[in-house]
């Protein structure tokens, strides 16, 4: 061991460094003020005042949530290029918010999330002057609880989380909860469950006929019993691979979002055939991520056209093609795959929708939330 | 003193030579447990759809994809450099401070001690929050207040954060190799007519390079893998690799991470054969 | 022995200067600030309430013995892992420093390049070994040995592995730096005075390899008693341990200052274990 040796080997690792920052990599987006503007753009009418257009847009979303080529095709036609960065949670975003120095200009958060921005009011109202699209959206995503005047949030995406099952394995699914609640044989060990407080305390309390935002500790206390009793037929609690579990067979039902339900049943994109998606007739959860602009966003008017870039039905047809969710924009739809349109798992049905409820914040009764599930882990664990 | 470290232990009895064989098959064991879900994940790399759960098919797609991917690459750059840098001042300070602590009695020295150990025991991810906070609400502020400059959250806030947390690890390591060391050797320069300096670097270094180079690989280790930590003190746009694949993670880890792991792996093993032909050189 | 302790009134303090100044800028600094969030109540946006109102609801909460039974689950695990990775990496660490000296560098970088590669797919790629369609599954039922696959995966068991795993390398290195100095002979010697080998081990080379097996011990029982990622993983959410519930108190549970509160007296408690660990241990295995 001497000197020589380790200097061959941090020159080794000084020379991968090298090679790394050699392929076509951009110059990292430093904490100044961009350079040069990029190439004369063709301006057109989706792209608004020119003149009030910034070079940059920073945009913080979920990953894979935004098809790239849209982003490219929005540099290309309005001259901005759009910096995307993304988040694992609603909560980091929200972290990263509060404390502070987050330049985003256009973030995606989801609905309990947006009424706690709004409550802490670090959003910014949008000018419909500017985002003229807003009326393509849908009834049912507009006007909810957590925008109900529409004045901060754009609607972007809706899912739901149901239940994926393997009919390879279960020939004859029924549509309610009692296939994860009351499982039979060849389906006890096999089941997964979402590991989300409020996801799944929201199955056992709808299950039990209550509704998902109950903060009757009494009723708390019933799903979390139903909870523990159900554990030993679950296999796991995982919001994050549960799609990968179904597909390599070792879970035959599981609670999921309707985006990773549908990927696990189709084989093109490595999934399972013969996995479908149900909706039980008890209910189950309806979330929708929204386009938002914190206050403090450094290029806010650039922000809101991108925004209206994003509603215009063509786009978001394609957008949502790609991501593969439900787009809440009713406009879009004549531009979407009938077929996919027909899918009741994307697009629910009207009746269905009926049955669909929002997870909406619980306020500080989220402690006893957070105090059952500590308790329910804490039993059933080994 | 005789330097007999790679001495032989044949002449012993058979227990010696029964011990002698059972190390290298414990050797071998443990070599095998570490490197068989490499080799899972190497095999993955060569999926031909988009899952990691189940091998369908062979194709080096995703390699292709990879070179093509420059937000991947620029977030392995970034981690690369970022591991190299935090890994070279946390050394140089975790050295030093073991050589401190372990040499010479003073006030606070205690401490100092149950401070040093309590970035090992930190949850990451309220390090994370705790420097988050700090940079905007302390940090940013003051540096604008006496300069002028108005900072923001990048790279080089992971990297302050990184060297935070690799000094005790560098320390830790540094410091065992200290104890019980023996000062005869330098004792020896000394009386020779070599100060200082000298003695440090002709006696006492060498000596303790085992142990700084371990420490040295901990560290690194420890950078180029951290998540929690760096998720907080990131910047808009400064994504490193476990940023990157942590988000995949919602919509599902592709084989294009696999395939830049097996990269690295292959980088690595690299650096080590030649740093073994080197040697032979010698 | 004491050679340079007439200048330790200026040197000590200066060599470890600073790194002292680094840490209390940006390590003790934004600790006050959790100390601050710990003691304040919880705002509805999950960090704290403005104005601040202050408490000390959050750490009384904490000595419910659902709480504490969570901590006392977590420091069994810590336990286990950090007497399996010595027990285990002891050896491995006699074994790269008996190699001849050109092999040892390349030996301690092969243990640290499976951790080059990402931690996630990593986990992945163990998951999928020990699931009951699994590789060491499906090996163990072509061979015969099993009738029925065993479960390996999501339990207490495939968290200790993959924490096994993931800590490996912080048992091997700093036992390394102890072992590589000793100097063997010493066994000789020692076998050559009669004793057995396991004699000569227990009352030669563990007491002079003590301090990288002491610092083995803090690498890793330290951090695993608060592990989050790997316990989730592996664990599929069943395996509950003070990392998980606190990263839920940063997450979902939108509670900063409960979570400040329990990092903080899981931080005082570890670090006040390990400390009175050491100084017994100082006083029964003084090296020479």
């Amino acid at each position: 061991m001497n000197k020589s040796h380790v200097l061959i080997l941090a020159g080794g690792l000084a020379v991968l460094t090298a090679c790394a920052s050699a392929s076509p990599t951009e110059p990292p987006p430093a904490t100044q003020a961009p350079a040069a503007p990029t190439q004369e753009a063709a301006f057109s009418e989706r792209c608004g005042d020119p003149s009030k257009l910034s070079q940059e847009l920073y945009f913080y979303t979920w990953v894979e949530y935004i098809d790239p080529a849209i982003e490219e095709e929005f540099e290309a036609e309005c001259g901005v290029k759009v910096i995307e960065d993304n988040f694992d949670s609603n909560e980091t975003l929200l972290a990263k918010l509060q404390a502070g120095g987050a330049n985003y200009d256009v973030i995606v958060p989801s609905d309990y999330m947006v009424q706690i921005m709004i409550d802490e009011g670090v959003l910014e109202p949008l000018d419909p002057s500017v985002i003229t699209n807003l009326g393509n959206y849908g009834e049912e995503f507009t006007h909810q609880y957590f925008d109900p005047e529409q004045k901060y949030t754009v609607p972007y995406f809706f899912g739901t989380s149901g239940l994926a099952v393997d009919t390879n394995v279960v020939a004859d699914p029924a549509d309610s909860w009692a296939m994860v609640f009351e499982p039979s044989s060849d389906v006890c060990g096999k089941i997964s469950m979402l590991d989300d407080e409020r996801e799944t305390f929201g199955a056992a309390l709808m299950y039990l006929g209550y509704s998902l935002n109950d903060t009757d500790p009494a009723h708390l206390d019933e799903a979390k019993d139903l909870l523990v009793e159900q554990a030993k037929c679950v296999l796991t609690y995982d919001s994050q691979t549960n799609d990968d579990l179904i597909i390599q067979g070792e879970t035959v039902v599981g609670h999921m979002w309707t985006g990773d339900a549908i990927l696990s049943g189709s084989p093109d994109a490595g999934g399972k055939e013969g996995v479908i998606y149900l909706i039980p007739r008890e209910g189950c959860t309806i979330w929708q991520d929204n386009l938002a602009i914190p206050v403090g966003a450094p290029n806010m008017y650039t922000a809101m056209v991108f925004i209206n870039y994003l509603s215009d039905p063509k786009i978001a047809a394609r957008n949502a093609e790609f991501v593969g969710y439900g787009s809440p924009n009713a406009a879009a739809y004549e531009f979407i795959d009938p077929d996919v349109l027909a899918n009741e798992g994307i697009y629910p049905s009207s009746e269905t929708f009926e049955r669909l409820q929002w997870i909406e914040d619980v306020g500080d009764a989220l402690e006893t939330y957070d105090l059952k599930w500590t308790e329910f882990k804490a039993a059933i664990g080994q | 003193m005789r330097a007999t470290s790679g001495a032989s232990l044949g002449t012993g009895g058979l227990a010696l030579r029964l011990g002698k064989a059972t190390l290298a098959l414990n050797a071998f064991a443990l070599f095998a447990f570490l490197y068989v879900p490499i080799l899972i994940l190497i095999v993955f790399s060569f999926n031909d759809t988009r899952t990691v759960a189940r091998l369908t098919g062979l194709s080096v797609e995703w390699y292709s994809k990879l070179l093509h991917n420059r937000d991947l690459l620029t977030a392995a750059r970034n981690s690369l450099l970022i591991a190299l840098s935090s890994t070279v001042v946390s050394t140089i300070l975790g050295t030093l401070t073991a050589l401190g602590m372990d040499r010479f009695r003073f006030r606070l020295r205690s401490a100092f001690d149950a401070v040093l150990y309590l970035p090992i025991v930190i949850p990451e991810i309220v390090m994370g929050i705790s420097l988050l906070l700090f940079f905007n609400l302390a940090f940013f502020p003051v540096i604008e207040l006496a300069s002028g400059t108005k900072l923001t959250l990048g790279l080089s806030t992971i990297l302050i954060s990184h060297i935070a947390f690799n000094i005790p690890f560098v320390y830790v390591v540094v410091r065992a190799r200290l104890v019980g060391f023996d000062r005869t050797m330098e004792e020896a320069a000394r009386d020779l007519g070599a100060n200082e300096w000298r003695t440090f670097w002709r006696v006492t270094f060498p000596l303790l390079l085992p142990g700084i180079l371990g420490g040295a690989l901990l560290a690194f280790t420890l950078s180029l893998d951290d998540y929690l930590v760096t998720v907080f003190t990131a910047g808009t746009a400064s994504p490193t690799m476990p940023l990157y694949i942590y988000s995949l993670v919602r919509r599902g880890v592709t084989p294009e991470i696999n395939a830049l792991s097996t990269v690295l792996l292959l980088a690595s093993m690299g650096l080590v054969v030649l740093s073994l032909v080197a040697q032979r050189r010698e | 022995m004491t050679g340079s302790d007439d200048k330790s009134s200026r040197r000590g303090p200066l060599l470890v200067l600073p790194a002292a100044v680094y840490l209390v800028i940006f390590f003790v600094l934004p600790l006050v600030i959790v100390l601050v969030i710990s003691f304040v109540e919880r705002g509805r946006a999950g960090g704290v309430r403005s104005p601040l109102v202050p408490t000390i609801q959050y750490y009384i909460r904490l000595a419910d013995p659902l709480y504490v039974g969570i901590f006392l689950k977590s420091v069994r695990i810590g336990l286990l892992v950090t007497g399996v990775c010595v027990f285990l990496g002891y050896p491995l660490a006699v074994f790269i420093g008996r190699s001849s000296p050109r092999l040892r560098s390349p030996l301690l970088m092969l243990v640290m390049i499976p951790f080059w590669t990402n931690f996630l797919v990593r986990t992945y790629a163990m998951k999928q070994l020990l699931g009951a369609e699994g590789g060491i599954n499906g090996l163990l039922l072509w061979l015969g040995l099993i009738h029925s696959p065993l479960s390996l995966i999501f339990n207490e068991f495939a968290v200790v592995l993959g924490l096994v795993y993931g800590y490996f390398p912080f048992a091997v290195l700093p036992m390394y730096a102890s072992i590589e100095k000793f100097d063997l002979t010493l066994m000789e010697a020692a076998s050559d005075l009669g004793a057995s080998l396991r004699r000569a081990f227990l009352r030669v080379m563990l007491p002079l390899t003590f301090p990288g097996v002491l610092a083995a011990i803090v690498l890793v029982f330290v951090p695993v008693v608060g592990a989050f990622i790997t316990p989730d993983i592996m664990g599929g959410g069943k395996v509950e341990m003070i990392g998980t519930l606190i990263n839920r108190q940063f997450g979902v549970a939108r509670n900063w200052p409960f979570g400040s509160a329990m990092s903080l007296a899981l931080m005082v408690m570890v670090v006040a274990g390990v400390l009175y660990y050491f100084r017994s241990s100082e006083e029964k295995e003084r090296p020479i």
